[in-house]
């Protein structure tokens, strides 16, 4: 095993990991070594292809495919320079006040988290798109939500020479899309912060961080890691966990804190969500321009459910469909004419609902579906219909319903088709990307596993800065506050420097 | 090859769930069994397993109902037996079933061609590849 010495490790690049070394770097100058590990590769520009299953398996834990214990729904997150903000859309949000006050995280106000989240929202480029580069299937969404007097609203998105490909789920293949990737791991690797990809932490201690990397593989996409294949021991002061949702309770489990920290993977929520996609007669301009650009969120306390355009690749739409045959390929064949909607619960933290490692340390998520989700999903599942129908729609495909195809005609008889809706675990495609909880900030051991600085308790040296540390669903997209998580866990440290360095 | 033993029932399967598969040539048969072949590579061994026993449920359950094993079905009574296993109580069946539509899907709509033939045309040049 190798042995090597730094002050910082941060273990992930994503939203959480890429700001604290960002924020961390001008320590580069005092002599702080700063170093970043990130499990997933580090592709270049040219390797962006928007070919969708070689860039899911090149971008993706498991190639996107990763399963909670019981297979009923598949968690979508990133393994690569950047994390997830190599895969998302871009969509930046502020924390709603009402949630920041419902999580009741002592030290925590709404008003400190919107002005960091403020401060990441320029430099990432913030803004909204123009009008003259809003497709139809974003148009149509507008439309049917103005025809029924809802409250449409637009997403900020951090773009920056946004060609229109639609292709940012599978890593945007001109460089517009300002994650981590483009903006703060730059910044920080030019401050002298070293970021080591292919490098995945096995176990922490205090002091020691044992890591190993892999091969490039023979037919994989990205750079070779800059460190030699194999297992390392890494002396370390300070150590900040950012590996999502998933892996950053998963690591700290395998390492034996479990006991100590009992609150470690519970709280997990992820905004289970299902894609809802409709047929107009005359093609739309649908895989060209920024695919997620408007929401509808006025729902979000009253019935638990969050919409969003989308627009999805051949083989993931087809998955997110239910059912198969001639209903399903009906849909398909009509690819240029379809509009489509995410449809997103707002589900809340639970007893049940954890993530856990099995004999080998490998993550486990358990995940059941709360009948306050079942529901959410179903009354978003009709108010999409609706939206399709008001914009023109012809047939509407909906996972949920009995008969999964709904024509025009049947307009009136939503609510009798919500009535007689089944969820079946198992058969609706459900999958999930914002993957929150497992690491809550709170005010002791036996309410959470840190602060509301993500310093975890009864640990000094050991941090946590990312989606992990939210104590319930945020109820929004997520990254924005992650970042300013990840700020205010970055300034605890610079200003606990003398102690911790 | 984690198909081989399976394949026949494998492409019965396929030309249920995917009816515009029966238009496939032998390359593109190949090319689609490639993609899965390939992702059932990167799973662990034991998920293998499980879509091999999966597939020979497949091919035999139906004797108990129709006297005849699935390959030997007409579409009507093949869609009724995916359509049993869809919709089973059971939810482990369910997730079985799920799995295996998944891999049909990603082999078949997986490939370039799959995606011209249903008009999707995204291009990393976006708006000016519309012309």
């Amino acid at each position: 095993m190798k042995r090597l010495s730094y002050d910082i490790v941060i273990v992930g690049s994503g939203a959480g990991g890429g700001t604290v070394a960002q924020e961390l770097s001008p320590l580069c100058r005092q002599g702080v070594r700063i170093v970043v590990l990130e499990k997933g590769p580090r592709l270049r520009d040219d390797e962006f292809t928007g070919r969708e299953l070689e860039m899911a398996a090149a971008l993706y834990e498991d190639g996107g495919g990763f399963l909670t214990a019981d297979g009923t729904m598949t968690l979508a997150f990133g393994s690569a320079y950047g994390g997830s903000t190599a895969v998302y859309t871009g969509t930046s949000m502020l924390p709603p006040e009402r949630i920041i006050r419902h999580w009741n995280v002592p030290g925590l106000t709404h008003d400190d988290l919107v002005c960091r989240a403020k401060k990441f929202m320029a430099e990432n480029n913030v803004h909204l798109i123009e009008d003259g580069l809003i497709n139809q299937n974003n148009r149509l969404f507008v439309e049917g939500c103005r025809k029924l007097g809802y409250d449409v609203q637009q997403f900020p998105v951090n773009i920056k020479g946004c060609r229109g490909s639609s292709l940012c789920n599978l890593g945007c293949p001109n460089q517009a899309k300002q994650g981590t990737d483009r903006v703060q791991l730059p910044r920080a690797e030019q401050n002298g912060v070293e970021v080591v990809t292919r490098c995945e932490a096995l176990r922490i201690s205090e002091k020691i961080v044992t890591a190993r990397v892999a091969a490039k593989p023979a037919d994989g996409k990205g750079e070779p890691s800059t460190w030699e294949p194999g297992d390392y021991q890494i002396d370390a002061k300070v150590m900040v966990v950012c590996a999502g949702a998933v892996n950053t309770p998963a690591l700290l489990l395998r390492s034996g804190m479990g006991q100590r920290l009992p609150r470690v993977g519970h709280g997990f929520t992820t905004h289970p969500a299902f894609i809802m996609v409709a047929e107009h007669a005359t093609p739309i301009t649908n895989f060209v321009g920024h695919p997620k650009s408007f929401y509808l969120d006025q729902f979000a306390e009253s019935e638990r459910f969050v919409l969003e355009t989308c627009m999805y690749f051949p083989f993931i739409t087809a998955k997110s469909m239910a059912g198969f045959g001639p209903p399903h390929s009906g849909f398909m064949r009509a690819f240029p004419r379809l509009q489509m909607i995410l449809v997103l619960a707002c589900d809340e933290a639970n007893s049940y609902n954890r993530v856990t490692v099995d004999a080998n340390g490998r993550p486990v998520v358990h995940y059941r579906f709360m009948p306050e989700a079942i529901r959410g999903l179903i009354r978003g599942a009709i108010t999409s219909a609706k939206i399709f129908f008001a914009a023109g729609a012809v047939r509407v495909h909906m996972p949920v319903a009995r008969d999964t195809t709904i024509e025009a005609r049947d307009t009136d008889r939503l609510e009798e088709i919500a009535a007689e809706a089944e969820f079946k675990p198992g058969k609706v495609p459900v999958s999930a990307a914002h993957l929150q909880g497992g690491c809550a900030m709170g005010s002791g051991p036996d309410d959470s596993v840190t602060d509301s600085y993500g310093r975890v308790h009864g640990m000094p040296w050991l941090y946590v800065a990312d989606a992990s540390l939210f104590p319930n669903s945020l109820e929004i997209n997520p990254y924005i506050t992650i970042m300013a998580l990840a700020d205010r866990a970055a300034q605890s440290i610079r200003e606990e420097a003398s102690a911790l360095l | 090859m984690p198909l081989e033993m399976d394949g026949a029932v494998f492409r019965a399967v396929v030309s249920t769930v995917v009816p515009e598969s029966v238009d496939l040539d032998a390359q593109g048969w190949r090319d689609l069994e490639l993609v899965v072949e390939s992702l059932l590579r990167e799973r662990p061994e034991n998920l293998q397993r499980q879509l091999r026993f999966f597939l020979r449920v497949i091919q035999w359950l139906p004797v108990l109902r129709f006297g005849r094993p699935f390959t030997s079905l007409n579409q009507a009574s093949r869609t009724r037996v995916l359509g049993y296993l869809q919709n089973h109580p059971i939810q482990k069946v369910r997730v079985g079933f799920w799995g295996l539509r998944t891999l049909v899907l990603a082999g078949y709509y997986g490939r370039p061609e799959a995606a011209g033939s249903i008009g999707y045309a995204a291009s990393p040049r976006g708006w000016e590849a519309l012309g």
